[in-house]
């Protein structure tokens, strides 16, 4: 019954990510990947992490990809045509990806250690309560920093995209003729 | 299901990704390829983290989203500077910057 469930999803993962490599349009990309966004977190509850699945559909699913889907409409990337320039690079990258799988692959299944099955979901394993005491007294410094990072991401994108022709605030001697 | 099985489909998810990034010519598809590669990692973690009963994995997972957002926040305004000026985010295009 596993195994029909992870290789049902892991199909639909990899279908997905294909979508998403070879679509022409890129609104078509965007869509592939928020459906693989979905089944990879559908994958996380069968792994007993349910809290790190619902955070990757409001984050990932939900904000970056409503962000991508956002800059394709404003830049109108969708309607790139698609100049060829170097065409003999495809093959040697799809050659190097199949030899890296093959060989990543090879070892990982000539050294994995057991064969048994990971341990059925919990509830009580990854459940917020526990997510959120092991987050703030034992990670609570990465998650400070992390605060941080968040605001340097929001001030260098405003601070990025603000333009030369910000308003002028008038001065009072105007007002007073 | 056994531990290498998650690993091998985060290293099929992982090389698609990079594929992405290699192969494709639209700077916004080429950050969403990223974002696959991301996702890899996060499954590594996640696989981990079930096989091993800590939840130190699921929590690095949580870090690894917040940067990946603040990351893809910073990368997409960029992109839409440069728009302003090159008018194109074909990366053919994008090549004023040798010689």
């Amino acid at each position: 019954m596993q195994i029909i469930l992870f290789s049902f999803l892991a199909i639909l993962i990899i279908v997905s990510a294909f979508g998403m490599l070879f679509s022409k349009n890129a609104i078509y990309s965007a869509i592939f990947l928020v459906m693989n966004f979905v089944i990879v977190a559908i994958l996380y509850l069968t792994l007993g992490a349910p809290f790190i699945a619902f955070t990757q559909i409001t984050v990932y699913a939900g904000a970056i990809m409503v962000l991508f889907l956002f800059i394709i409409m404003l830049l109108g990337a969708e309607r790139l045509p698609e100049a060829e320039v170097l065409r003999f690079h495809r093959i040697f990258a799809i050659l190097g990806a199949l030899l890296f799988i093959g060989a990543t692959g090879f070892l990982l299944f000539w050294l994995s250690g057991s064969w048994d099955a990971l341990p059925s979901p919990t509830s009580e394993f990854a459940s917020p309560e526990v997510i959120g005491i092991t987050l703030f007294s034992e990670y609570l410094l990465p998650f400070l920093i992390i605060a941080f990072i968040l605001l340097a991401a929001a001030v260098g994108a405003i601070l990025l995209t603000r333009g030369n022709n910000t308003p002028q605030i008038e001065s009072i001697q105007n007002d007073e003729e | 299901m056994p531990l290498s099985f998650y690993l091998g489909l985060s290293l099929i998810m992982f090389v698609l990704g990079a594929l992405g990034v290699l192969l494709r010519h639209n700077a916004i598809v080429i950050f969403m390829s990223l974002e696959l590669m991301f996702n890899a990692a996060n499954l590594a973690f996640i696989a981990f983290s079930a096989y091993h009963q800590v939840v130190t994995g699921q929590l690095f997972v949580f870090f690894v989203m917040a940067v990946a957002a603040s990351e893809v926040a910073v990368g997409l305004a960029l992109i839409v500077v440069i728009f302003r000026t090159k008018r194109t985010i074909n990366i053919d295009q994008l090549n004023t910057l040798k010689g």
